[in-house]
């Protein structure tokens, strides 16, 4: 089930490291206004449904406490559409070594 | 009593933390104020090539292959004077276990780790270096766990950095994913306390050194296949770490006639902390908002003294443009037959207007190549720069706008370089000495130290020093 999770599976939780008022000194405003945020992945302790608190064990076997965002997490990067200003560079090149090429 | 985790606390802490973590003591090394021992450190709290080619060789890292890009070569030749444009060679550093030349340096701070009995080994860092210290933790049995800044506050990450969080997790590495900004180095403080884990930094010597043997393989094979050292080194520099291991091992090998030379993917007037611009800019490393501030001042790093210190070695400093890299790596794969990169290539960028100005008979080296992937790549880079509001249009690479165009060369003999003022940037460090330093005044050998340190005349460092008040005992 899409939004729980069992004892035993791999999730991922979320948690606020730091909230806003308390972040470095050095960063700029715009980061100073937003919290800290961390996600980890793991194995759930227990049962639960999004949102709720969950404690899991990561792969490097520490006990971890948020609130569960997610069960079985996936990747969903691409290698992207074809770029229009990308494409030709491969044949224009080609074409330029074989024109090179045959004048010597 | 519970340990206080609050940001100031374990700031306040990071010393200990350190040296605990890292197993060096850096006090032994501490001459005055700002000067310090650095070959001492070198020698003593790291390996020697000899042993660091060991090490390697037990895990499978170097002896990358050298390649000559023939096409590449051609393409500058037919875009030089008569008579110019220098061979290009690349190292092939891809084909190492992680796919970069970042298991260099994984190598042997996860070999000193084992050796010393720490149950796991923690690196901060959103590059390849996370998935290097991950592979090789799983090779020598530890734990291993990777801190990333992966995210802006509405949750969105860079293509980029997620494929690196993948590879982590795909050697078994715990990784925590971060919003932006530079508290990413406290989660690694508190880390480090709570489970006595190494910190497989990337600037301690252990790191530094292992990539000495990149330097001294480039040394021995181009003079084993061409009978002459390369004309020049070009080094993707960002933390300074790829430039400094790469000259010590060229030096090590006897090649002192061979240039060094950094190249950085121009990012200024980005704010590398700035939760707005994290997302609109296209380069994750090897860009000038590490290069500029880890030359003109390294001691800004998670260990007290930074081995990475790139301005004893830059012969030259060079920039380039976003897309003339993405340009770049669509050649390498369409004339070379090999699909690297994006952000290694950076050096490839420069080599080509680099490989111009010298004879053919010249070698120009270009000293890495990077895995690529999903993410990592640039058509998902370049679509995630457009959904981020940045503009991807063909011209002249000199209408680039870091933040706001990037910009595809409508021609390969479009590709240039911009030379940095090194000279400015060795002022620009003894402003930051002076400054962090808190100076007064200091003594003879601490001049000494720092026209070492930023490649200055002892003349030239007292006669900045003097502009700058400071008095010299």
């Amino acid at each position: 089930m899409k939004g729980r999770c069992r004892r035993g599976e791999w999730v991922e939780i979320h948690h606020v490291i730091l909230r806003a008022g308390e972040r470095s000194r050095d960063v700029p405003e715009d980061t100073q206004k937003v919290p800290l945020e961390a996600w980890i992945k793991g194995w759930a302790q227990s049962d639960a449904a999004v949102g709720e608190e969950l404690e899991i064990e990561t792969p490097a076997g520490r006990k971890v406490k948020g609130t569960l965002t997610e069960t079985n997490p996936g990747y969903a990067h691409t290698y992207g559409p074809t770029v229009p200003e990308l494409a030709p560079v491969s044949r224009e090149l080609r074409g330029m070594l074989k024109e090179g090429k045959s004048r010597g | 009593m519970a340990r206080d985790l609050s940001y100031a606390a374990v700031m306040g802490r990071r010393g200990e933390i350190m040296k605990k973590a890292l197993g060096v003591d850096y006090g032994e090394f501490l001459r005055g104020k700002i000067a310090f021992d650095y070959e001492g450190m070198m020698t003593k709290a790291a390996y020697s090539l000899d042993e660091v080619r060991r090490i390697q060789r037990e895990v499978g890292v170097g002896d990358t292959p050298l390649l000559e890009l023939k096409n590449v070569t051609d393409l500058v030749r037919m875009t030089s004077r008569p008579g110019y444009g220098a061979r290009i060679l690349v190292k092939d550093e891809a084909a190492n276990p992680s796919g970069s030349f970042k298991d260099r340096r994984a190598s042997i701070s996860t070999y000193q780790a084992k050796k010393v009995g720490c149950p796991g080994v923690l690196a901060a860092t959103s590059g390849n270096y996370g998935a290097a210290v991950a592979s090789q933790a799983a090779m020598r049995n530890l734990k291993c766990i990777i801190v990333q800044e992966v995210f802006d506050s509405r949750h969105v990450g860079q293509p980029e950095i997620i494929e690196k969080s993948r590879k982590c997790e795909a050697y078994g590495a715990e990784v925590i994913q971060l919003t932006v900004g530079p508290e990413l180095f406290y989660v690694a403080l508190v880390l480090l306390e709570e489970t006595g884990y190494f910190n497989s930094s990337l600037y301690s010597s252990f790191g530094i050194a292992g990539i000495e043997t990149l330097g001294w393989e480039v040394a021995r094979d181009v003079r084993e296949r061409y009978g002459k050292d390369p004309a020049y080194v070009v080094v993707t520099h960002a933390g300074g770490g790829n430039v400094t291991g790469t000259a010590r091992g060229l030096r090590k090998a006897g090649a002192a006639g061979s240039k060094v030379i950094g190249a950085s993917v121009d990012l200024s007037g980005l704010h590398m902390a700035s939760d707005r611009d994290f997302n609109r800019k296209s380069f994750t490393t090897g860009h000038t908002g590490f290069g500029v501030p880890f030359a003109t001042w390294p001691d800004r790093t998670d260990v007290p003294k930074n081995a990475a210190r790139p301005l004893r070695y830059l012969d030259r400093y060079v920039t380039v443009t976003q897309g003339e890299v993405f340009f770049v790596t669509e050649v390498l794969a369409s004339v070379e037959g090999m699909e690297r990169g994006p952000a290694g290539n950076t050096s490839l960028a420069a080599a080509i207007p680099l490989a111009r100005e010298l004879p053919e008979d010249e070698i120009v080296v270009v000293q890495e190549t990077e895995y690529t992937g999903a993410g990592k790549h640039p058509q998902a880079q370049l679509d995630f720069a457009r959904q981020n509001g940045v503009t991807v249009q063909r011209g002249d690479p000199s209408e680039n706008v870091p933040g706001k165009a990037i910009v595809i060369p409508e021609r390969f003999d479009q590709l240039r370089m911009t030379e940095m003022d090194l000279d400015r940037m060795r002022r620009s460090y003894m402003r930051n000495a002076v400054e962090r330093g808190a100076l007064k005044e200091v003594s003879a050998d601490e001049v000494q130290f720092l026209a070492e340190d930023s490649r200055l005349t002892p003349g030239s460092v007292q006669a900045i020093l003097q502009e700058l008040g400071v008095k010299v005992v």
